[in-house]
């Protein structure tokens, strides 16, 4: 009955957030009746009422001005752009990587150094030569947005690489030998067989790609001074943090949100997608 | 014309291993001939041979009168392993449509084949399933299909009852044979059942191990249409012990 699955998937959702919020407060309890400076000092600014950070959303950021809320969510819509063209680049990119490394081992071994050598440069170090690069070469037809989407598949392009190569070794030797005998070429037997018999790999790429396209707009935006999406949000209520912790608090909880809806929208597509034996599904 | 013609083929693994020397052996049309013989005798390795899949180390094996190459490149044979290695992604259907897809068949011609198939096999109803919904027999059943959809003149098949019960697998023996002379293809089976090797061929040819050589060769002059019946004659027990006793001469404790 997936009715009845529906609503207790829904029941424990309720009841882990419940927990999660009674112990952040009651950690706050605690830590302002006993005035606990380990690890930290509990007040206002550090812990701000969990009730605070929701009703700051409904509140006007500045005076007359829209509330939070509206202003997040359309911080949200230009983040989500990014991060989707981010997502979409990185996945192809990183799927063709695998692709050239599958060709031969030599390659396979020469180039995965490099590959994870790529991830250990912070984001925000190459994000300066990236955006003056673009705009140098394609300012006039590629705007600043599309600079971050590029810095987003950066990151996302390496999950998508690492597990589309396993996938596409994953196929059954046997079957590869069944193509032989079909005299297949090589790139029939990538579409026909190796590429569908990666898709469940693949997918649990998405399932990290997609979160880590936000991150990767987000911390990507204040480097092409982009002031419309989280990004720009975030590094605006940082400065306000002392006076109205909440807003920068607010800004977390809908960015986190944002990363969610991407990891279920790959979630959902893998369902409607990927036809493999009930005892193979997760 | 002959189907099969192997000479002096020899195969040496990287390791060392001595898996066949010096195999002379001819398949001619509408023979169905078995290759038995004890586990690493070769018999599989011989079988990947005349399909290409393994180049001989020495010797040549021609098919239809071409090299092997040459006639794997032709879709001269359709092959059947022992796992019936059906694509999990692809219903019963679109299984048997596979080589047809790589043959560049159009959509329509390949619908029609498909259901021809479908019924060859008596899967009639089943296309729609996927692989996992199928019992083994039934699996390997799609498997056949799919080997025979682009009417090959040769068929290999490489133990592709032997993960199945008894049962299951003399009833498959039988649809085999009804599906052998309706297609009036030629079949090289390996196999490591005696009774399953003389109830099916005309011909078998008995392996020795270490190095996989040709034991005997022994001819099955039981009379066709053959029906299961026929497995309880004094000529089948006859033949089984031929078959058993060329074994043990080969090396074999059967």
């Amino acid at each position: 009955m997936p009715g009845r699955a529906t609503a207790e998937r829904i029941g424990t959702f309720l009841a882990v957030l419940g927990v999660l919020w009674g112990a952040w407060e009651g950690w706050r309890w605690l830590g302002s009746h006993y005035h606990l400076t380990w690890p930290f000092t509990v007040n206002d600014t550090t812990m701000p009422h969990l009730h605070r950070i929701i009703q700051a959303l409904f509140q006007p950021a500045q005076a007359n001005g829209p509330s939070l809320l509206h202003i997040l969510l359309n911080a949200s819509a230009f983040t989500a752009k990014e991060a989707a063209l981010g997502f979409a680049l990185g996945a192809v990119g990183g799927f063709a990587i695998a692709v050239v490394l599958l060709q031969s081992r030599f390659l396979e071994r020469g180039i995965i150094p490099y590959v994870v050598a790529s991830q250990t440069i912070p984001l925000l170090a190459i994000a300066p030569m990236v955006i003056v690069g673009l705009e140098s070469k394609f300012g006039g037809t590629l705007s600043a947005w599309e600079c971050v989407s590029v810095l987003a598949a950066y990151l996302t392009f390496f999950p998508v690489t690492i597990n589309a190569l396993r996938g596409l070794q994953s196929a059954d030797p046997r079957a590869v030998e069944l193509m032989r005998s079909y005299a297949a070429n090589r790139w029939r037997i990538l579409w026909k067989l190796q590429a569908p018999a990666s898709l469940p790999y693949l997918f649990s790429a998405f399932r990290i790609a997609a979160p880590l396209a936000i991150v990767g707009a987000i911390i990507s935006e204040p480097s092409a001074s982009i002031q419309d999406g989280l990004g720009g949000a975030i590094v605006n209520f940082n400065q306000y943090y002392s006076i109205e912790p909440q807003e920068l608090w607010a800004t977390n909880v809908i960015s986190a949100l944002l990363g969610i809806v991407f990891f279920l929208a790959v979630v959902f597509a893998e369902r409607a997608i990927v036809r493999r034996a009930p005892e193979n599904t997760a | 014309m002959t189907v099969v013609e192997l000479k002096g083929v020899s195969k040496q693994f990287r390791g060392g291993t001595l898996a066949l020397q010096g195999i002379d052996l001819t398949v001619e049309p509408r023979e169905f001939v078995s290759l038995i013989g004890p586990s690493g005798c070769g018999k599989s390795t011989l079988l990947r041979v005349i399909g290409d899949l393994i180049p001989p180390s020495e010797g040549t094996a021609t098919v239809n009168g071409k090299t092997a190459e040459r006639a794997r490149r032709d879709r001269d044979y359709g092959i059947v392993f022992q796992q019936a290695v059906l694509y999990d992604w692809r219903t019963v259907a679109k299984n048997i449509e596979l080589p047809l897809e790589l043959l560049n068949w159009d959509r329509r011609r390949r619908k029609e084949r498909v259901a021809e198939m479908l019924d060859l096999v008596e899967l009639g109803g089943f296309e729609g399933h996927h692989p996992w919904q199928l019992s083994g027999g039934m699996q390997q059943r799609v498997a056949i299909a799919r080997a025979l959809s682009f009417e090959p003149a040769l068929l290999l098949m490489d133990e592709p009852f032997g993960a199945l019960d008894e049962m299951t697998r003399e009833r498959l023996n039988s649809e085999l044979l009804r599906i052998w002379a309706e297609t009036g293809s030629t079949v090289v089976f390996v196999t490591h059942s005696i009774p399953e090797a003389v109830y099916l061929s005309t011909r078998v040819v008995v392996m020795s191990a270490r190095p996989g050589r040709i034991a005997e060769v022994i001819d099955i002059d039981l009379p066709q249409p053959r029906e299961s019946e026929i497995r309880e004659d004094a000529r089948f027990f006859e033949l089984v012990t031929r078959v058993r006793e060329a074994l043990i001469r080969g090396g074999v404790e059967a």
